[in-house]
């Protein structure tokens, strides 16, 4: 699928200080019975966001009406677990275009790329300073991909983050891998040849 | 230079190195589930691609499909409509499709060894994280997501960074009553649900060359379970028995040639990894975990923790899994009711799980108030089952035999567990909700599943030894 470009992303940001949000709080299984890649973003977090009954959850951080946009913090060790691409469809259908947190789960990070979803990595350090800055629900994030750095407006604290060039590369023009794979089909079938 | 294990498979699946990015790894086998795949079949429709291999694509439906009557229509309309779509992709692009009323439909990852499409020196992939379990066959198994799924699908290759390298080395006589479920839930209660992320483990020792294959499969489906991309064991006369005859292992001379190909697939004498772990199989007793991810486990007759040691967001992680699981610190799990226990799984739900099982539970008797739901990992384990007279021993104990698929292990068909319940699961994930709504999911091998089935209670299952 064509993803959208991303070169830089200002603006508010929604923290959720947890640590090992796992895919299967993401995007329970249940709800991942769909055959287009439409409509996750709405059971995002479905059991901490809703009762059983489907009664929004008050204080749950989507539903206080206090903290909005397209950037989301979390806590250490995010998106562990099942491979389910529904998890990231689901943070990208809700409209987050970014996932901060202090470690990343290896397949999410994966999934993450692959649908434009930007996984950026940031010391504990830092991770403790924008969920404390969160205390001002207009605190502002700047993460910019051409530098690959990472901006707590108020405190004007930055820090740079990894991400493979390719990858980089890929999120900045809009590619993706299936493109670059079709590409070099005959160089892929002439491997099979020499086996 | 001395490689290891790994270094050798994945260097000869190296389509082609890019500056500063993945490599493009060449896939042998791509398998394939109903839950998955659809957007990626979709995918590749919009690109007006067709399946670039279908030889070596295998499908089976499990994830969602029901486990009692089977030969009914799927009730849940938008589960049928799952299968059947996979159905419909198979037919279609030709790929190898074993679904409901097929004799080998099974969990994906109990089929695939059993049908002898997975074998050693292979790279393997499906849209499911425990493929890792084929990593005992000696393969590069790994999960991926569907944009991943549609680039194998259209191209039989992947865009991998290469990962890191872990030795985890058990040594050693395992003790009575202690499977490869407890070195497992033992080894990740050490390294942390999140602690082998970015590597790819190597499980050696004589602790593990002494396993079953079925053994090694519950052990590599479980090292996802620290964040590893995948588990795996080098190949041996085991592996080679196992793979023998099966319907997709090579025959004849290609057999020989194989074989002797095989038998190279091990770690260089000093060949270097990243990091390396050492644990003695005396050291492990039959496991239990108390929390909601797979790294909070401890051995059954031990203490739950206090959390004392972590601080700030660890600690409310910590104390936050404990109330969902209601569970006190500082206190014994011995002897705690248990509502559900559930046998099956890619994890364990093979035949010798359930013969596990039913050695402990013959001539006993399910205890009252315990719903359990055993089900077998594919159709030839069902029949295996009937044909050994497991289900004979199990029915005169209590027990009903269901019909094979993932089931309780995600509660995607019917098989939830209630919210608030307590679960004694044979599978590989804890996380809150994953056997249904507040589902409270306690991890163990089908020894410790059996104790608990006949006692109702959390019980160690060497008294019945
Ligand atoms: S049995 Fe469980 S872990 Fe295995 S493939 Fe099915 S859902 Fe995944």
């Amino acid at each position: 699928m064509p993803i959208d470009k991303f070169i830089t992303l200002q603006g508010t940001f929604v923290p959720l200080p947890i640590e090992n949000v796992d895919t299967d709080q993401i995007i329970p299984a249940r709800f991942m019975k769909g055959t287009t890649r439409d409509g996750f973003g709405d059971n995002l977090f479905r059991d901490w966001r809703y009762h059983k009954d489907g009664a929004p959850v008050q204080d749950f951080v989507l539903n206080q009406g206090v903290y909005s946009g397209s950037i989301l913090v979390a806590g250490k060790n995010f998106g562990s677990g099942s491979s389910r691409e529904h998890a990231a469809w689901a943070i990208t259908g809700y409209g987050f275009k970014a996932v901060v947190s202090s470690f990343f789960a290896d397949i999410f990070r994966n999934n993450a790329l692959n649908n434009g979803l930007l996984p950026v990595q940031v010391s504990e350090d830092f991770l403790s300073e924008i969920f404390a800055a969160a205390a001002d629900p207009a605190t502002e994030l700047r993460i910019d991909l051409e530098q690959q750095l990472i901006t707590l407006l108020s405190s004007g604290r930055s820090e740079p983050f990894d991400i493979n060039p390719y990858k980089r590369n890929c999120l900045l023009n809009g590619f993706d891998d299936i493109d670059f794979l079709l590409n070099i089909k005959d160089e892929i079938v002439q491997f099979e040849q020499n086996r | 230079m001395q490689r290891t294990l790994f270094d050798k498979i994945w260097d000869s699946h190296v389509v082609r190195e890019i500056e500063g990015g993945p490599s493009v790894v060449y896939i042998d086998r791509h398998l394939v589930h109903e839950v998955t795949s659809p957007q990626a079949f979709a995918g590749l429709d919009s690109r007006g691609l067709k399946v670039f291999r279908p030889q070596q694509t295998f499908a089976t439906c499990d994830h969602n499909v029901p486990t009692l009557d089977q030969h009914l229509p799927i009730r849940d309309v938008l589960s049928r409509m799952q299968v059947e779509t996979l159905a419909a992709n198979a037919e279609k692009h030709g790929i190898h499709h074993f679904g409901l009323n097929n004799p080998n439909q099974g969990v994906v990852h109990v089929m695939g060894p059993e049908q002898g499409v997975t074998l050693p020196g292979q790279t393997i992939v499906c849209g499911d994280s425990h493929t890792s379990t084929h990593g005992a066959f000696g393969s590069i198994a790994f999960g991926i997501g569907t944009s991943e799924v549609e680039m194998v699908l259209a191209t039989q290759c992947i865009m991998q960074p290469k990962p890191k390298k872990m030795l985890i080395e058990v040594n050693g006589t395992l003790g009575k009553g202690v499977t490869s479920k407890d070195i497992i839930l033992y080894i990740i209660s050490k390294i942390t649900a999140g602690g082998g992320t970015g590597y790819f483990i190597e499980f050696a020792g004589s602790a593990i060359r002494s396993l079953s294959m079925e053994a090694r499969m519950t052990l590599c489906n479980m090292s996802i379970e620290m964040g590893a991309r995948g588990g795996m064991i080098a190949p041996d006369q085991t592996t080679f028995d196992y793979v023998q005859g099966r319907p997709y292992a090579p025959v004849g001379e290609a057999w020989d040639k194989a074989l002797a190909y095989w038998k190279t697939l091990r770690t260089d004498e000093g060949a270097v990894f990243d990091r390396t772990c050492r644990y003695e199989a005396a050291d492990i007793e039959p496991m239990i975990t108390y929390g909601t991810n797979p790294g909070m486990g401890m051995k059954i007759t031990g203490v739950v923790p206090d959390g004392s040691d972590l601080e700030g967001n660890d600690r409310k992680s910590f104390d936050k899994s404990l109330n969902y699981m209601g569970i006190q610190a500082g206190k014994p799990m011995l002897g705690m009711p248990v509502d559900y226990v559930f046998v099956g799984s890619c994890t364990n739900g093979r035949i010798e799980d359930f013969r596990m099982f039913a050695s402990l539970v013959r001539g006993r008797k399910k205890a009252e108030g315990v719903t359990a739901w055993l089900v077998p990992g594919s159709k030839r384990v069902e029949k295996q089952a009937v044909a050994e007279g497991l289900t004979d021993i199990l029915r005169e104990a209590g027990f009903e035999f269901r019909q094979p698929g993932c089931s309780a292990c995600l509660a995607m068909n019917e098989d939830k567990v209630p919210a608030g319940k307590y679960a004694v699961s044979t599978s590989n994930r804890n996380f809150e909700g994953r056997q249904g709504p507040g589902a409270r999911t306690i991890l163990a091998s089908p020894l410790v599943a059996a104790a608990a089935a006949v006692t109702g209670r959390i019980t160690d299952p060497r008294e019945f030894l």
